[in-house]
């Protein structure tokens, strides 16, 4: 049995699986759509607009009460990376491979994230406050405290994959399941498929996709947020 | 008597080490719920808190559940990415 996403097609070498591809599709369709909800706009919001304002103030508020009133600046990548995230992780809904369900695509994101922690934590407390916060309290503490940071986009980013791909399995496990008590009852047309998945469905890929995409944002806005604020405390 | 073949002990002995891994998950189920109790108990006492108090249960819900991710992580490898059969 092979897990890994399939290889589409490949350019001199380069192999192009499904994840790159449907991560394509998905960041087309969230270009479309703010495309579409912001050509002609009105004051009195209405239709594709109305929407996408609610979710655009959802994001501001979510940004301002995490990581406070003054770092409202981070609201854009915070948004695309959620937006990004809901419909990468659901992509089960529609039969296919989700685009976290693979750890390359994961680990990108979590370096992003690590990326974004240590350039702003060097931006706000200086190159000299930045390496006396990791000698802390004591300066031989430097490579545990080293390892720690480097801990963090690996845990990340295995959470992430991790409970996408279970989800992965256990659907593939539910949809063999009956298809095999269907052809033992000598059955051609799978008619138990109707309807049972559905509650997993339900679960993995509009719970689950959702609650996975709320925790990667949350942490990277807290862990963004603690990395410039962390010398208000001593 | 037919004396079982090597691979198929070490896939046995995979299959066998790949369920004994997830029993870490049981220190899971007791943190989340020991975390959802807390969190009743939360909103319990101040109902007008439910939506910060359900915001921060879920992060370290998410947090509590590192552990258990990679005990999955290592149970999938030994199950199909399989490391040792290439050594034989």
């Amino acid at each position: 049995m092979n897990l890994g996403p399939r290889i589409i097609f490949s350019i001199g070498g380069v192999n192009v699986t499904e994840t790159v591809c449907y991560a394509w599709i998905v960041s087309l369709i969230l270009i479309a759509f703010a495309l579409i909800s912001t050509r002609n706009m009105k004051r009195i919001p209405k239709g594709s607009q109305a929407f996408a304002e609610l979710i655009v103030e959802f994001i501001y508020n979510l940004v301002g009460n995490t990581m406070g009133k003054q770092n409202t600046n981070f609201a854009p990548y915070i948004g695309t990376l959620f937006l990004f995230l809901v419909f990468g992780n659901s992509l089960g809904l529609f039969e296919q491979r989700p685009v976290t369900a693979d750890l390359n695509a994961t680990f990108a994101l979590a370096g992003i994230t690590f990326v974004l922690i240590h350039y702003n934590a060097i931006r706000t407390k200086t190159l000299k406050g930045y390496i006396k916060h990791l000698s802390d309290p004591y300066p031989f503490m430097l490579p545990i405290n080293l390892v720690g940071e480097l801990a963090f986009p690996l845990s990340l980013s295995f959470r992430l994959f991790g409970n996408i791909t279970g989800g992965v399995i256990i659907m593939m496990l539910l949809f063999n399941g009956l298809e095999g008590i269907t052809e033992n009852m000598e059955i051609t047309i799978p008619f138990l498929l109707i309807g049972i998945p559905l509650p997993a469905n339900f679960f993995f890929d509009i719970f689950e996709a959702g609650l996975q995409a709320f925790i990667f944002t949350m942490l990277t806005m807290v862990f963004i947020a603690n990395g410039m604020s962390a010398q208000d405390h001593h | 008597m037919s004396l079982v073949t090597p691979e198929a002990f070490v896939l046995g002995m995979s299959a066998l080490g790949a369920a004994i891994v997830m029993i870490g998950i049981l220190g899971i189920g007791i943190g989340q719920g020991f975390a959802a109790g807390k969190a009743v108990e939360g909103v319990a006492r101040q109902p007008e808190a439910q939506g910060d108090i359900l915001k921060v249960m879920l992060v370290g819900q998410a947090v509590a559940e590192t552990t258990g991710i990679f005990a999955f992580i290592v149970s999938i490898v030994l199950l199909f990415a399989n490391p040792f059969i290439n050594m034989l």
